[in-house]
C-alpha cells in the first residue's frame, strides 16, 4: 500500500486559473515541522495552566493558614 | 467588499488551499472559510495561515472557549480552526479573517475569528489577534493543515475591500 502525496489547490486570483498540485518535499517537511511546533505549544499551554492552578491552590492554602475565611479569600482573589 | 475568488474543495480533499497572485487593487482583505477536515481525536483541527507561503515572522495571541472551559495563549503562528472528523457528521467550522492594509510595507495585522460546530459539549471558539511582522505586501494566502485534508465541499472566499475617496471610509 502506498501513501498518496498530499495535494493543494492553487487559484491564481488575477487570472482565475486553478491547479491541483502535489506538495513538494519542502512543503511536506514544513507541514511536519508545524505539527511538531503546534504540539509543543499545546503542551506548553497545558503546563502553564497547570502551574497557574497549582500556584493558586497554594496561595489559597496559605491564606487559609493565616486565618482568612473562604469569603475573604474569594474577595481578594476574585475566585 | 468585492469577492475576488472562491475555492471549493472537490472529491478527495486537499491538504492546502492557496490564493495566489492576489491583486494589489484593494485596501483590506477578508477571507471567509467554511471547513471540515479529516483529522481525528479532538473535534477541531488547526489551520495554519501562511502569508506569502512563509512561516517566518508570524505571531498571535488568542482567547478560546471550549464548551466547558476557557483557554488563552500566544505563539509564533497564525492559526484558525475547523471542525474535524471527530465532530458531528457533516458539520463545518466557520472562520473569518480580516487583514487591513495588506499592501503595507510594515507589519500586517490579522484578526481571526474561528468557531467550530459540534453537537456535543466540546466545540471550540477562538478569537485571535495576529501579526505578520514583514515588510512585504501580501501577494498570496495559504491555508494548510498539519495532517490530513480539507474535506469535499469546504469553501474559502477571498474578498477585497476598498477605501472610500477620503481614504478612510470603507465602501462596497
Amino acid at each position: 500500500m502506498t501513501n498518496a502525496i498530499p495535494t493543494k489547490i492553487v487559484i491564481n486570483c488575477s487570472t482565475g486559473v486553478r491547479e491541483v498540485l502535489e506538495l513538494t518535499q519542502a512543503e511536506i517537511d514544513e507541514r511536519e515541522a508545524m505539527a511538531i511546533q503546534a504540539e509543543a505549544d499545546r503542551v506548553a499551554d497545558e503546563e502553564a495552566a497547570e502551574a497557574k492552578a497549582e500556584a493558586k491552590a497554594s496561595g489559597v492554602a496559605k491564606l487559609t493558614e493565616l486565618g482568612l475565611t473562604a469569603e475573604e479569600i474569594s474577595a481578594i482573589t476574585g475566585a | 467588499m468585492q469577492a475576488i475568488e472562491t475555492v471549493t474543495v472537490g472529491s478527495g480533499g486537499q491538504a492546502s488551499i492557496v490564493f495566489d497572485v492576489i491583486p494589489a487593487d484593494y485596501t483590506d482583505l477578508k477571507l471567509l472559510v467554511s471547513a471540515r477536515t479529516t483529522g481525528t481525536g479532538q473535534a477541531w483541527q488547526l489551520i495554519n495561515i501562511l502569508p506569502n507561503g512563509v512561516t517566518a515572522n508570524r505571531s498571535q495571541r488568542y482567547l478560546a472557549g471550549l464548551g466547558s472551559g476557557t483557554d488563552n495563549g500566544a505563539g509564533n503562528e497564525l492559526q484558525a480552526w475547523a471542525s474535524s472528523a471527530s465532530s458531528t457528521t457533516n458539520t463545518f467550522g466557520s472562520v473569518a479573517i480580516n487583514i487591513p492594509n495588506y499592501l503595507s510595507s510594515v507589519a500586517k495585522f490579522f484578526s481571526i475569528d474561528s468557531v467550530t460546530e459540534n453537537n456535543a459539549t466540546a466545540a471550540l471558539q477562538v478569537l485571535t489577534a495576529g501579526l505578520w511582522n514583514d515588510t512585504s505586501a501580501i501577494t498570496s494566502l495559504e491555508l494548510t493543515l498539519n495532517s490530513g485534508n480539507f474535506v469535499e465541499h469546504s469553501t474559502a472566499t477571498l474578498y477585497g475591500i476598498l477605501a472610500g475617496s477620503d481614504g478612510t471610509t470603507t465602501v462596497t
